[in-house]
């Protein structure tokens, strides 16, 4: 809510947007044994050692820091899954790829926490930084042929990240044809000397008045 | 633990969903949707209430746990998932409060948003309310011209009250859907706009309104 009243920032901080991708699932192989975790978001466990189990990725990562476990990345997260993803991307104007609603967030907290648990990281770092500049890119290119009032926009498979970075310019520019774009206040193209507000009206014509 | 009670019609959609959805869950949709949205939306004593109950629990337990022969990795992380529970419900809260502060004498005059409001929160939006109003007259108001002095209307022949900001109920927000929305109109158009579940929109607010409250939208 901060984030209103300041039309250059965006509602959610990044944090928040991590905070929240913190909740996905992530499979973990602990190397302890422990019995399971009551928690209020859920109940994980019991572990033991080798047996892959499911965590949500703050507690991997939590795990992880204390040297408790390693982290399977996740499946798109391959080199050859990654390869696919950005060729798709490069050929495609408009459409976005289908990709993990929260992938910028997760392949940036295994980055920072379970560098050795990903195999090819440095490739699989490249590739992902790649995929988000063509998307990126791709998003400002479509922006630029917004020219006439739009009532609703689809941004399909378009990531949390994204969305948060590219909300505040998008919404001010909408908001901004929609003032400014309305049919009252557009005159006629024409009669483009009669200067009082007219509804376009194709059914009756006039002559230009001179 | 999982919720059970389908009191909060706001939140609660499908069956199956619901038997499947963590209080957590829940919680955290409510806090998004509450961010995004220019106007504050109903709030949801039922859920609050649980998660109330459960994060104080979660306290006494962990307590006892420090004390006891617990393995100090299994409190630090019973400890970390009971701050972000109680991160999720201080910064729901908090944004509500912002939003009763920043509106305050819209809420004041309108019987409807304040039905959305808490017991405490009702209590607080009054005393904000008169607390502004008493700053407002004391700096203010007092030292103005006799006709402009109302604290609702610029001046005496302003026919409504136009010194009360409103939300902007016209922002654009983006959204998805949880199951298939049928076409629906859109505001201010003659537009008919069809969603499938997990299609992004980015959406004038107006026109999804009621389905945010009624759950079958989400912000984002």
């Amino acid at each position: 809510m901060a984030g209103q009243s300041d039309p250059h920032q965006s509602l959610f901080s990044a944090e928040e947007v991590e905070f929240i991708a913190e909740d996905e699932m992530v499979e973990i192989i602990p190397n302890l044994r422990m019995d399971a975790l009551n928690f209020i978001c859920g109940d994980f466990g019991p572990f033991f050692p080798q047996i892959a189990t499911q965590v949500p990725l703050w507690l991997a990562v939590a795990l992880k820091k204390r040297g408790k476990c390693t982290i399977r990345p996740p499946q798109w997260m391959s080199v050859e899954k990654l390869t696919q993803v950005l060729e798709a991307e490069r050929d495609s104007q408009r459409m976005f790829e289908q990709l993990p609603f929260h992938y910028v967030e997760i392949s940036r907290l295994l980055f920072d926490h379970a560098r050795d648990d990903i195999p090819d990281v440095y490739m699989v770092r490249s590739l992902i930084e790649d995929i988000r500049d063509v998307r990126f890119h791709k998003v400002e290119t479509n922006l630029e042929t917004l020219t006439e009032r739009a009532f609703a926009l689809k941004i399909n498979n378009l990531s949390a990240m994204e969305v948060n970075i590219v909300r505040p310019f998008v919404g001010r520019a909408l908001q901004a044809f929609y003032k400014h774009d309305s049919l009252e206040l557009i005159p006629d193209q024409e009669r483009v000397s009669d200067r009082r507000p007219q509804v376009a009206n194709n059914a009756t014509r006039r002559h230009l008045r001179r | 633990m999982t919720s059970e009670s389908a009191s909060t019609p706001g939140i609660d959609g499908d069956y199956e969903a619901l038997i499947s959805t963590t209080d957590v869950e829940l919680l955290k949709r409510a806090w998004r949707n509450e961010k995004a949205a220019p106007e504050i939306l109903r709030f949801e004593s039922a859920l609050i209430q649980r998660i109330r109950g459960q994060i104080q629990l979660m306290e006494e337990t962990v307590e006892e746990f420090s004390g006891s022969s617990i393995d100090p990795l299994s409190v630090s992380l019973y400890q970390m998932d009971l701050d972000r529970t109680q991160y999720l419900l201080r910064s729901y809260l908090r944004i509500r409060l912002q939003k009763i502060e920043k509106y305050t004498f819209h809420i004041s005059n309108n019987s409807e948003v304040q039905s959305r409001l808490s017991g405490q929160e009702k209590g607080f939006a009054r005393r904000c309310n008169e607390d502004l109003e008493r700053h407002l007259e004391e700096s203010v108001l007092s030292k103005l011209p006799d006709n402009y002095r109302d604290i609702l209307k610029q001046s005496i022949i302003s026919e409504e009250n136009d010194m009360v900001p409103e939300p902007h109920l016209d922002t654009f927000v983006v959204c998805k859907s949880r199951r298939f929305l049928g076409p629906f109109q859109l505001d201010g158009s003659d537009e008919l706009l069809e969603m499938k579940p997990d299609d992004l929109c980015i959406i004038h607010y107006k026109s999804i309104r009621e389905r945010v409250q009624e759950g079958e939208i989400d912000l984002v």
